[in-house]
C-alpha cells in the first residue's frame, strides 16, 4: 500500500528528504541551546564579566540563528512536500478515474470518490508532514536531550530512563482504548450527516405530512449517541495531559531534591544550579517529544484508513482501454449485434442480455420498447463500448466495435444517456462539449432540431444563460433537449436516445423526432422510450423483455403479433384509442 | 461554498460564550473555576523552586547537606502537594472539558436541525443543499478545537502571564519592562505570521470547496465525460483547481510551520537579551526599582531568566491556537446565521380536531379518534367557536403569485375542486403545474385572491393541520433510511402493521415489497438506492395512502412506472383516489384521461377547463396536446 502511495511523490522527493535532515539540524541546535544557557547561568552566578555575558550572549545568538534557519526550512520545506504530495495524490486519483470504464464508476458512489479527493487526501497530506517532521524531530530530541541530560547530570538522567516509558505505556495505553471507539463513532458521525442530508431532500415530504417535530426527536436521539461515544472518546484522552504533568512533576520533584542533595554534598562538584535547571529543560524536551510522538502515531493511524480508501481508487485498473493502433474511420452507421450475451460483473449470477442478434441498417430507425429491469439501456451501451460484450461480438460500420479507437468510436456513436447531466457553465460551453470548435449557427441549429432553441431565445441572455450544477435552473424536459442538442454537435452516424424524452411532452417530441427524419436522415437512430407514441413511427420496433429480444417488427405488425407489445398499447391507449382519431 | 464573511469576531466570541454558559450554567463556570485554580497552583511551583536554588546557592560551598536537608526536603514536599492539586483540578477540567465540548456541540447541532426544520420550503429551494449541508459537517467542526483547547489553553496562559508579571514587577521594574519589551514584540510576530496563517488556512478551505465543487460535478457525470471522450478536458481544468488548491495549501503550512520556531528562537532571543540586561544592571550596578524594593542581585537576575523562559513558553501554547480560533469563529457564525434564519411563520389559528355528531346532529370536538374530522374555528370578533366537517371542497379565487415580487408565474387562477372530485393539471413545463400545488398547502403564500379549504380561507388555519388534511406524492421521491415498513407509516405515526400493508396493497407495491430480501422489514438507504424509481413511487404512494387524508395531491407520481404496471396498478390507484378529492398533475395524457375536471395550463394561465370529452370536442389546445402526435405527420 505505501509503495503506491509513495509513487505520487515524484517531484516532491528531493523535499521530502531535505526537509527531516533540517528538522534534525533544528533539534541539534535546540538541544544545545539549554546547555549554553547553564554554563552561562553558572558564569552569572559566579560574578563574571560584562564581556563574558556579551560573549555567550553572542554565541547563543547565532545557534538560536542557525536554529532558525534550520527550522524556517524545515517548515517551508515539509510545506511543500506535503502540499505537493496531495497534490499529486489528488491528480492522480483524479486521472485514473477519468480513465474509469463505466464498469469501474458503477463500482464506486460518486461521494465516496469525491470524500476519497477531499477528506482522505487531507488526512494524508497531514500525515505526510507530520511524519517528516514530528516523526523526525520527536526522536531526534529524544535522542539528543538526553545525551545532553547525561551529560550534564550523569546518572541523574537515568530518571528520565524511569519516567519515559511509564509516559509512554500511559500514552500508548490510552491509544489502544481510544482509537476502536473513535474509528465506529465515526461511522456513525457519517451517518448522522447522512440522516441530515435525507431530511434537507427530504423537506417537502418531512412539512407536508407534518413531521417537523419527529424528525426532530429522531435527530436528537442519533445525536445523543455520537455525542455519548464522543464523550466517551474524549474522557479517556483526557488523562493525557494530566498523566503528562505527573510525569514532569515527578521529574521536578526528584530533580529538585536528589540534585539538591547532590550538589550539596559533592560542594558543586558533581552537579552544580546552572546543570540542574538545564536538566530540568531537558526533561520537559523529552517528555514532551514523546507526547508529540504519540500524536503522531494516532494521526497514523487515522490516515492509515485514508490511505487504504484511496489506494483502492489507484490500484483499479480500467476494465476497458482503447486498442493501440485502433481504427479511425467509421464507415456507415450499421449496427449489428451477434450472438451477444452480458452481464454487469462476472460474479453477477444472471446475464442482463443473453443471446441477442439483431442488425441495424446504416440510417435506419429502431425503436426499442420494454419493461423496467429489460435491459434495454445495457443494450446501448455495448454499441459506443460503454461495456464490452461478455461473449458474442457488436459490430458498428462492419467492424468489431474492440477494433475501433475507443475515441473515434464514441465520437460517431452518440448517447443521450437516461440519468443525463448537464455541467455548470453557460449553454453554450455545455453545448461545446459536443463539438468544442461548434460555431454560433451550428448550435443554433443542433437546438432548432431539439426543440431546444424555442426556450432558450425565451432566456434574457438566451445562449449565455448560465446553466447550474446538475441543470438544476432549468425544467426536466428542458435538460433533455439540451442534452439532445449536446450530442447532435457530434454529427454522429448513430444517434441513440436512452429514454431522453421522458420529460418532454407529447408535442415537442414528436416535433423533434420528426426532424430527425427531415434534417438527419443517414443518421442511424436508435431510440429507447416507454412511449409507445415515441417509438411508433421507427422503421422497426424492438420489443424487449427480460434480456432478450421478443420480437421485432413494425408497429403494425407488433401489435398483431406481439403480446407484450399490444400490452403496453393498451395501457396508453386505454379510453382514447377510438376517439382520439 | 459560503461566500466570504466579514468575521464579526467580538459579537461571534460573546455569542459562543454565552451559548455555552446558557448549556451548561453550572459546570461552565466550575470548569473556569477549576482552569483558573490550576493555572496558578502551576505557576506557583517555580517561586518554590527559586526559593530552593537560592537555598542550595547558599549552602553548597559548605558541603553540609544535613544542616539543609530539612528545610529543602520541606520546599519540596510543598511543592508535591500543590503538584497533586494541580494534578487534580487539571484532570477534573479536562474531563469536564470533554463533557462541555461534545455536549455543546451535540445541543448546538440539535438546535441547528431545529431550527432547519422550521424554516420556510423557500429556504431550501433557494440555497444549496450542499451549502445546508456544509454548516453541519464544516463548520460545527471547527468549533470543536476552539472550545475543547484554545479556550482553556488562552485562559491558562492569561493567567500564567499575569502571575509571572506580578512576580517580575515585585523584584524589578527595570527588568521587567526589558521583558514585556519583548513579549509584545512576539505578539507582534505571532500576529502577523499566525494572521497570515490562518488567513491562508481560510484561503485554503475556499480552494478545497472549489475543488470539491468541480470533482462531485465531475463525479456524478463521470459517464457524461465518458460519453462525450471529454477525459483530457476535464483532466485540464481540474489540474487548475487543484493547483490553487495546492498554493493555498503550501502557503498555510508555511506559515504555520515557522510560527513554532520562530518563537521558539524570539524566546530564545529574548534569553540573551534578559541576561544582558542583567549583567548590565550588574556590572554598573544602576539602582533598582522595584515593589520588593530588593536590590539588583544574582538572585534576582537568574529567576529573572527562568521567567522569562516561562512566557515564553505561554506565548508559544497560544500561538498553537491562533487557526483553531480564526477558523472556529468564522465557522461559528456561519452556524449562527443559520440559527439566526427567520422561520416559517404561521398565523392560523382554525384548527382540525376529532369530532362526532351529538343528537341534533351537530358536530361536537371530542378526544377520541372517531375518523370524523373538524375545522375548529374561533371567531375573534364574537367568541364564539364554529365546527365544520372536514369534507376537502378547495377553492381558488383570483389567485396571482410568483416566486419573487418581480415575476407573476401565476395569473388569476380560479377553480373549484368539489369533495371527492379529481381535478387535472395539464400543460408544459414551467406552465405553473407544481406551483398551484404549492400554494394550496401553503408552502407558498400566494401574493393575491383567495384559497378556500372547506370554505375556510386557508391562511386562517393552522399549516400543520391544513398540510395534515393533505397527503402528496411528488415526482423525485425521497425515502428515508430505515425499513419499507417504517417508510409507509411516516404517513401515519399511529398506523399498526396491517394498516400499513394494506395501504401497500392499495397502491399496489405489496407484490414487489414481498419479494424484498427482507420484506417489509427490508432496510433502505441513500434514499431507496436498492430500488427503483418506479418501486420508490409505490412506496411513496402508499405512504400517503396510510395518512388517509381527504385531499391527495399527485404531481407526477406515477411518472416512472412504466405504463404497462401503471395499467397493473391502475385498479389500487384509483381506490386510492375514491372519495377524496385530488390534484393530479401528470404530462402523460392517459393517467389525467378520467379526471372530473382537466385543467389546461400554459405559461401561468388556465386556458382551457372542462372533462376530457369536453376538452376533445372543443377542439382547442388539449385537443392538440392530445392528438398532436397524430396531427403532425
Amino acid at each position: 500500500m505505501y509503495k503506491q502511495l509513495a509513487k505520487s511523490i515524484r517531484e516532491y522527493k528531493s523535499v521530502s528528504i531535505k526537509a527531516p535532515v533540517f528538522v534534525a539540524l533544528e533539534s541539534l541546535m535546540e538541544c544545545m541551546i539549554p546547555f549554553l544557557i547553564a554554563t552561562l547561568v553558572n558564569e552569572i552566578k559566579a560574578g563574571c564579566s560584562f564581556e563574558t555575558i556579551l560573549l555567550y550572549g553572542a554565541g547563543l545568538l547565532v545557534l538560536a540563528g542557525l536554529c532558525l534557519l534550520f527550522g524556517v526550512l524545515a517548515g517551508f520545506m515539509a510545506a511543500t512536500a506535503s502540499s505537493g504530495f496531495a497534490r499529486n495524490l489528488r491528480k492522480d486519483l483524479f486521472y485514473r478515474i477519468q480513465d474509469f470504464s463505466f464498469e469501474n464508476i458503477d463500482k464506486f458512489s460518486a461521494s465516496s470518490l469525491v470524500t476519497r479527493m477531499t477528506t482522505d487526501v487531507t488526512n494524508v497530506q497531514n500525515a505526510y508532514m507530520m511524519i517528516i517532521r514530528a516523526g523526525i524531530r520527536c526522536p531526534m530530541m529524544l535522542i539528543f536531550s538526553f545525551i545532553m541530560a547525561f551529560l550534564m547530570g550523569g546518572r541523574m538522567a537515568l530518571i528520565f530512563l524511569a519516567v519515559a516509558p511509564v509516559l509512554g505505556f500511559g500514552l500508548f495505553f490510552v491509544i489502544r482504548k481510544v482509537m476502536p471507539i473513535f474509528r465506529s463513532v465515526f461511522q456513525k458521525y457519517d451517518n448522522l450527516n447522512g440522516s441530515i442530508q435525507e431530511n434537507i431532500q427530504g423537506m417537502r415530504v418531512v412539512k407536508s405530512y407534518v413531521r417537523q417535530d419527529f424528525e426532530k426527536k429522531k435527530f436528537e436521539k442519533a445525536a445523543q449517541e455520537v455525542c455519548a461515544d464522543f464523550t466517551r472518546a474524549e474522557k479517556i484522552l483526557a488523562i493525557n495531559n494530566p498523566l503528562m504533568q505527573l510525569c514532569m512533576y515527578t521529574v521536578v520533584a526528584f530533580v529538585m531534591s536528589f540534585g539538591s542533595y547532590t550538589i550539596i554534598s559533592s560542594m558543586g562538584v558533581d552537579l552544580d544550579v546552572g546543570q540542574l535547571s538545564a536538566l530540568l529543560t531537558y526533561g520537559f524536551q523529552i517528555l514532551s517529544s514523546l507526547m508529540m510522538f504519540s500524536m503522531v502515531f494516532v494521526m497514523i493511524t487515522i490516515a492509515t484508513e485514508s490511505a487504504e480508501r484511496i489506494v483502492e481508487v489507484l490500484s483499479e485498473n480500467s476494465t476497458l482501454t482503447s486498442p493501440e493502433n485502433g481504427a479511425t474511420q467509421v464507415k456507415d452507421g450499421s449496427v449489428d449485434f451477434e450472438d451477444v450475451s452480458f452481464k454487469y460483473s462476472k460474479h453477477a449470477e444472471r446475464m442482463a442480455l443473453s443471446n441477442i442478434n439483431l442488425h441495424i441498417k446504416s440510417g435506419e430507425t429502431i425503436g426499442i420498447i420494454g419493461g423496467t429491469g429489460s435491459s434495454k439501456s445495457s443494450l446501448i451501451q455495448m454499441i459506443s463500448r460503454l461495456y464490452d460484450a461478455t461473449e458474442g461480438v457488436v459490430k458498428v460500420g462492419g467492424r468489431d466495435v474492440r477494433e475501433y479507437d475507443l475515441e473515434a468510436l464514441r465520437d460517431q456513436v452518440a448517447v443521450v444517456l437516461q440519468k443525463n447531466v448537464l455541467f455548470s457553465g453557460t449553454i453554450k460551453e455545455n453545448l461545446r462539449w459536443g463539438n468544442p470548435n461548434a460555431t454560433d449557427e451550428e448550435m443554433e441549429e443542433a437546438c432548432k432540431l431539439a426543440c431546444a432553441d424555442e426556450f432558450i431565445q425565451r432566456f434574457p441572455e438566451k445562449y449565455d444563460t448560465y446553466i447550474e450544477q446538475g441543470g438544476s435552473n432549468v425544467s426536466g424536459g428542458q435538460k433533455q433537449r439540451l442534452c439532445i442538442a449536446r450530442a447532435l454537435l457530434k454529427k454522429p452516424k448513430i444517434l441513440i436516445l436512452d429514454d431522453s424524452t421522458s420529460a418532454v411532452d407529447t408535442k415537442t417530441d414528436a416535433l423533434i423526432r420528426k426532424g430527425f427524419a427531415q434534417f438527419i436522415p443517414d443518421t442511424t437512430k436508435i431510440i429507447i422510450a416507454q412511449r409507445v407514441a415515441s417509438v411508433e413511427q421507427a422503421d422497426r420496433i424492438v420489443v424487449m423483455d427480460g434480456g432478450t429480444i421478443s420480437a421485432v417488427g413494425t408497429h403494425e405488425e407488433l401489435l398483431k403479433t406481439n403480446q407484450i407489445y399490444q400490452e403496453v398499447y393498451n395501457s396508453q391507449n386505454k379510453v382514447g384509442d377510438d376517439d382520439a382519431r | 461554498m459560503h461566500g466570504k464573511l466579514q468575521v464579526n469576531k467580538k459579537g461571534t466570541l460573546l455569542r459562543i460564550f454565552k451559548t455555552l454558559f446558557s448549556f451548561y450554567p453550572v459546570m461552565m463556570p466550575l470548569v473556569v473555576v477549576c482552569i483558573l485554580f490550576s493555572a496558578i497552583v502551576s505557576s506557583l511551583p517555580s517561586a518554590f523552586m527559586q526559593n530552593v536554588i537560592a537555598l542550595v546557592e547558599k549552602y553548597w560551598a559548605t558541603g553540609d547537606w544535613d544542616g539543609v536537608s530539612g528545610e529543602i526536603l520541606g520546599l519540596v514536599g510543598l511543592l508535591v502537594v500543590l503538584y497533586v492539586l494541580s494534578l487534580i483540578s487539571a484532570f477534573a477540567y479536562t474531563r469536564m472539558m470533554a463533557i462541555i465540548t461534545q455536549g455543546f456541540l451535540k445541543k448546538l447541532r440539535v438546535k441547528m436541525f431545529s431550527r432547519m426544520q422550521d424554516l420556510p420550503i423557500r429556504y431550501f429551494d433557494t440555497n444549496n443543499h450542499g451549502d445546508i449541508m456544509s454548516y453541519y459537517t464544516n463548520d460545527i467542526d471547527t468549533l470543536r478545537q476552539m472550545v475543547s483547547q484554545s479556550f482553556p489553553q488562552t485562559l491558562i496562559t492569561l493567567v500564567s502571564i499575569s502571575t509571572i508579571t506580578v512576580i517580575m514587577l515585585y523584584y524589578s521594574i527595570w527588568m521587567s519592562l526589558v521583558v514585556v519589551a519583548g513579549v509584545a514584540l512576539m505578539l507582534v510576530v505571532t500576529r502577523k505570521i499566525g494572521g497570515n496563517s490562518a488567513k491562508f488556512f481560510i484561503h485554503q478551505q475556499q480552494a478545497m470547496g472549489h475543488m470539491e465543487g468541480y470533482v462531485e460535478e465531475m463525479m456524478n457525470g463521470q459517464k457524461v465525460v465518458k460519453v462525450f471522450c471529454h477525459e483530457e478536458k476535464s483532466k485540464q481544468d481540474f489540474d487548475s483547481w487543484n493547483d490553487e488548491l495546492f498554493q493555498a495549501s503550501e502557503s498555510a503550512n508555511r506559515y504555520a510551520n515557522i510560527l513554532a520556531p520562530v518563537l521558539n528562537n524570539m524566546g530564545n532571543l529574548m534569553y540573551v537579551l534578559v541576561a544582558v540586561a542583567g549583567g548590565f544592571f550588574l556590572t554598573t550596578g544602576l539602582p533598582n526599582l522595584s515593589f520588593s524594593g530588593l536590590a539588583f542581585g544574582i538572585s534576582i537576575a537568574v529567576p529573572f531568566l527562568n521567567m522569562t523562559k516561562q512566557f515564553c513558553g505561554n506565548i508559544m501554547q497560544v500561538s498553537q491556537q491562533i487557526n483553531a480560533v480564526v477558523m472556529g469563529l468564522a465557522g461559528a457564525q456561519r452556524v449562527f446565521t443559520l440559527l439566526d434564519e427567520e422561520p416559517e411563520q404561521d398565523e392560523g389559528y382554525v384548527t382540525l380536531v376529532n369530532a362526532k355528531e351529538d343528537a341534533q346532529g351537530n358536530l361536537v370536538e371530542c378526544q377520541e379518534r372517531t375518523n370524523v374530522w373538524a375545522w375548529k374555528h374561533p371567531h375573534k370578533a364574537d367568541g364564539t367557536i364554529t365546527y365544520t366537517r372536514l369534507r376537502g371542497h378547495v377553492e381558488l379565487e383570483h389567485v396571482d403569485f410568483g416566486y419573487n415580487e418581480k415575476k407573476t408565474v401565476l395569473h388569476d387562477v380560479s377553480l373549484t375542486a368539489q369533495p371527492g372530485q379529481k381535478v387535472a393539471f395539464v400543460g408544459a413545463t414551467g406552465a405553473g403545474k407544481t406551483t398551484i400545488t404549492n400554494l394550496i398547502n401553503r408552502f407558498y403564500d400566494i401574493q393575491s385572491g383567495k384559497i378556500r379549504y372547506d370554505g375556510i380561507n386557508i391562511r386562517k388555519i393552522k399549516k400543520a393541520d391544513l398540510r395534515r388534511s393533505m397527503g402528496i406524492v411528488l415526482q423525485d421521491t425521497n425515502l428515508f433510511t430505515g425499513t419499507v415498513m417504517e417508510n409507509i407509516r411516516y404517513g401515519n405515526l399511529d398506523a399498526a402493521d396491517e394498516e400499513c400493508i394494506a395501504a401497500a396493497k392499495l397502491a399496489g407495491a405489496h407484490d414487489f415489497i414481498t419479494r424484498l430480501p427482507e420484506g417489509y422489514n427490508t432496510m433502505l438507504t441513500g434514499n431507496g438506492a436498492n430500488l427503483s424509481q418506479g418501486q420508490r413511487q409505490l412506496i411513496a404512494i402508499a405512504r400517503a395512502a396510510v395518512a388517509d387524508p381527504p385531499v391527495m395531491i399527485m404531481d407526477e407520481a406515477t411518472s416512472s412506472i412504466d405504463t404497462r404496471t401503471e395499467a397493473i396498478v391502475q385498479a389500487g390507484m384509483d381506490a386510492l383516489m375514491t372519495g377524496r378529492t385530488v390534484f393530479v398533475i401528470a404530462h402523460r395524457l392517459s393517467t389525467v384521461k378520467n379526471a372530473d375536471s382537466i385543467m389546461v395550463l400554459e405559461q401561468g394561465r388556465i386556458i382551457e377547463r372542462g372533462s376530457h370529452e369536453e376538452l376533445i370536442a372543443q377542439k382547442g389546445h388539449y385537443y392538440q396536446l392530445y392528438t398532436g402526435a397524430f396531427e403532425l405527420e
